[in-house]
């Protein structure tokens, strides 16, 4: 026996994509949505971003140092949920809220429940979600963007939903210059991170698909602008770097569209007939817990397998 | 029934060595037989201590139905019968024969006479010849088939796994001696179909067999896609035939055989001459290799000498018996090239490292790219968790190892060695519920009489 020799269980080599890589790639598809909440909130957009990155990262070094856990800042999962958290705030949100948010999504969603791989619900979501209900007035105290001749701030789902303030053109609302979160406006920047994730093999079609087709049917159907309904709140956002995180959706085809479909009628049934305006972070929230009852049920048969 | 398509894997190709034709390498001084090449009982050795024995001639008898007679490939000297342990960890005998340098052939060396199925079976028996695939499995069990059963015979050109070349490059040189076979195979099992399979990243493999087999009525080349474990028994009769090959059954019980193509240029050439399977085509590849070539080696020629003739770039780190996919790593270049040893391929330090394992992000490539649509990060956690009742409704006695979970795993879960543990988990607590089981049958028969 050469003790210099490695021997090990094959097989012996590995594909390029590495957990790292991956977040690195949603954070380049990212990218374009953080131009444009700069372009269409100014900077400050950037410096709520830089915050609730390094609060993320911070608090995951933070808690893994406490509890002696491998420290796992460097696979960058926590700086995604810093940026998706903060693409999905309003632009003049407090700092120190924006603190807060960023810690509840690292440490209450994801830490407590295990870290990377074993939380429940998406962390950013569940952030927005809680800060919402904590924080009503800041979180919906909408800033007037850029490149309008807007004179209300108040988004088009709201105005949609019977709000004082006109709709935006198609066109605004394709670029993003319209009221919301800083980074979920600009639906062009977004399909170009949908079409670079895509294109590296992070992300299926199915989960973006089905939720953004089953809006866009449902409220064709109801009468209800569809193509507004579709461009307007977080819905790009949601469906295309929230409903599809690996963790809490599930992971075959199948599951996956059924995951985008309940997206889909939860969010119209919420913003036809709720209270709030927005229903996409609740219906993905409501989907992440239905998760493990939709991996069930989409289960793989495997190949020749004989039912005992 | 399932209709779709198997998953599997891009795997990098790598074949380096598709235009080296098979360079014959110096006699090396002393083999090492093992005679534990094939799935089932070891081959029982004939030779004694200072018996002189010649290239071709038997050293091993068949160690009973499952099994296959081993013949010596060099001219020289019994030295010792030695004990030592395989590459699969078990203890093995070895017959160390120190060379004379002549290869002077056996004089016994005759080509069988085949006039029908039964001394067909015989001679592919006495040609010593296992799944030259890599799996090892006794080619004349394969073959003692009732020729009725036989609606589709397949030959396995796939070669999916990365670096190796020994099957292609018997395609394209020993082309006459696989469709001799092929033709034998046609003659004695009259089979619908005989199918050669070959992925389509040897289209020169494809143009040859399409040219040599016009002659050989049912011949069919079957050009399937690059996709990684192409070759798998399983993956090739489904892709061929459209045949699902149920849990628990055997190729021949939906009306397959697979067998592989240099297993069968083998047989072909045994058949024709009489030498049975004494040497063989190895690939000589990886990031320690300095140039990467395919030689002809006696069976039973260590490692150490293979890489000493094609020339090291570095210290190998990691020495795999067949390609990275599910290549074995051996302890010791000491150890031999065996009968179902197509490639050595040596990593350099870098390639050789262990990756480190990071937590599961629930990702689901491994089930997307498992060719069974198994769910390995299910099955691990089933494992982890002690239920071997869960990995047996996850069906982990159906996994092949081919590796691709693991591959495409991007936390570098050790899946592959997971499903391992698991199927060993599994074998373990049906063994004990079957036992329990005849204990309570017993019991109760006991009471019945009373």
């Amino acid at each position: 026996m050469n003790k210099n020799m490695v021997v090990s269980v094959n097989p012996h080599i590995y594909a390029a994509q590495t957990t790292q890589t991956i977040m690195r790639d949603v954070l380049i598809a990212l990218f374009p949505a953080v131009i444009a909440s700069i372009v269409f909130f100014g900077i400050k957009a950037l410096l709520v971003e830089v915050v609730c990155v390094a609060v993320a990262v911070l608090c995951e070094w933070a808690f893994e140092k406490i509890t002696h856990r491998p420290c796992t800042i460097m696979d960058l999962s926590a700086a995604v949920t810093g940026l998706l958290l903060a693409l999905n705030l309003p632009v003049d949100i407090p700092l120190w809220q924006a603190v807060f948010g960023a810690f509840v999504a690292i440490v209450v969603v994801k830490q407590f429940f295990g870290g990377i791989g074993q939380n429940f619900a998406n962390p950013a979501i569940t952030a927005r979600v809680i800060m919402l209900v904590a924080f009503s007035g800041t979180m919906t105290a909408w800033a007037i963007p850029a490149f309008t001749d807007a004179t209300s701030s108040a988004t088009p789902l709201a105005v949609i939903a019977g709000a004082e303030g006109q709709l935006p053109t198609l066109a605004q609302m394709f670029l993003g210059a319209r009221g919301g979160s800083m980074g979920e406006t600009s639906c062009l920047a977004l399909l170009i991170g949908f079409a670079y994730l895509l294109y590296r093999g992070v992300i299926s079609w199915h989960t973006p698909v089905a939720f953004i087709g089953t809006v866009l049917v449902c409220t064709a159907l109801l009468g209800q602008q569809p193509l507004y309904q579709v461009m307007a709140g977080g819905l790009f956002i949601g469906a295309i770097f929230m409903a599809t995180d690996y963790t809490t959706s599930p992971p075959t085809p199948k599951g996956k569209l059924i995951f985008g479909l309940g997206c889909g009628l939860i969010t119209v049934l919420i913003r036809v007939w709720g209270n709030y305006p927005e229903g996409v972070s609740f219906s993905i929230l409501l989907m992440n817990i239905l998760n493990p009852y939709i991996c069930e049920w989409t289960k793989t048969k495997p190949f020749g397998g004989v039912q005992a | 029934m399932f209709k779709g398509k198997l998953h599997g894997i891009h795997a990098p190709h790598r074949k380096n060595t598709v235009d080296c034709a098979p360079a014959r390498m110096p006699v090396p001084a002393v083999i090492t037989v093992p005679m534990s090449m094939n799935i089932g009982a070891p081959a029982k050795p004939v030779v004694k201590v200072n018996d002189t024995v010649k290239v071709g001639q038997l050293i091993a008898e068949a160690g009973g139905f499952m099994s296959a007679p081993i013949y010596s490939g060099v001219s020289g000297k019994v030295k010792r019968l030695d004990e030592i342990v395989g590459s699969n960890g078990r203890f093995d005998t070895v017959i160390v024969i120190e060379s004379d340098g002549e290869q002077a052939v056996w004089e016994g060396i005759k080509p069988p006479v085949v006039t029908d199925k039964d001394s067909f079976v015989e001679a592919v028996r006495q040609c010593g010849c296992v799944g030259l695939g890599g799996a090892g499995f006794p080619t004349s069990v394969k073959l003692n088939v009732d020729p009725d059963r036989v609606h589709a015979i397949i030959i396995n050109g796939a070669e999916c796994e990365p670096y190796i070349t020994s099957d292609t490059r018997t395609m394209i040189d020993s082309a006459d001696d696989l469709i001799y076979g092929a033709q034998l195979l046609q003659k004695y099992y009259t089979a619908d179909r005989i199918v050669i399979g070959i992925e389509d990243n040897k289209p020169q493999c494809v143009k040859i067999m399409e040219e040599a087999g016009k002659g050989v009525p049912g011949f069919e080349v079957a050009s399937l896609p690059a996709l990684y474990p192409q070759g798998g028994e399983k993956v090739l009769i489904y892709n061929t035939t459209g045949e699902i090959v149920p849990e628990g059954k055997l190729p021949i019980d939906v009306g397959a055989i697979v067998i592989n193509c240099t297993t069968l240029a083998v047989i072909a050439k045994y058949i024709r001459t009489g030498m049975p399977l004494v040497e063989k085509v190895v690939t000589v590849d990886g990031s320690a290799i300095a140039n990467p070539q395919n030689i002809i080696a006696p069976v039973g020629t260590p490692i150490q000498n293979l890489l000493d003739f094609v020339g090291l770039k570095c210290e190998p780190k990691k020495v795999l018996y067949g390609g990275p996919m599910m290549g074995i790593s051996v302890p010791s270049l000491e150890a031999p090239i065996m009968k179902n040893t197509n490639a050595i391929i040596a990593f350099d330090e870098k390639d050789a490292e262990d990756p480190v394992p990071s937590a599961c992000i629930r990702c689901g490539r491994c089930v997307a790219h498992c060719p069974f649509n198994l769910m390995p990060a299910a099955i691990e956690s089933a494992y982890n968790h002690k239920e071997p009742e869960k990995l047996k409704a996850l069906k982990v006695n159906l996994c092949m190892e081919c590796g691709c979970c693991s591959f495409s795993c991007p936390a570098r879960r050790p899946l592959v060695q997971v499903n391992k543990l698991a199927k060993a988990m599994l074998n373990k607590y049906n063994a004990e519920q079957k036992e329990a089981a005849e204990k309570k049958a017993a019991k109760e028969k006991e009471k019945e009489a009373v």
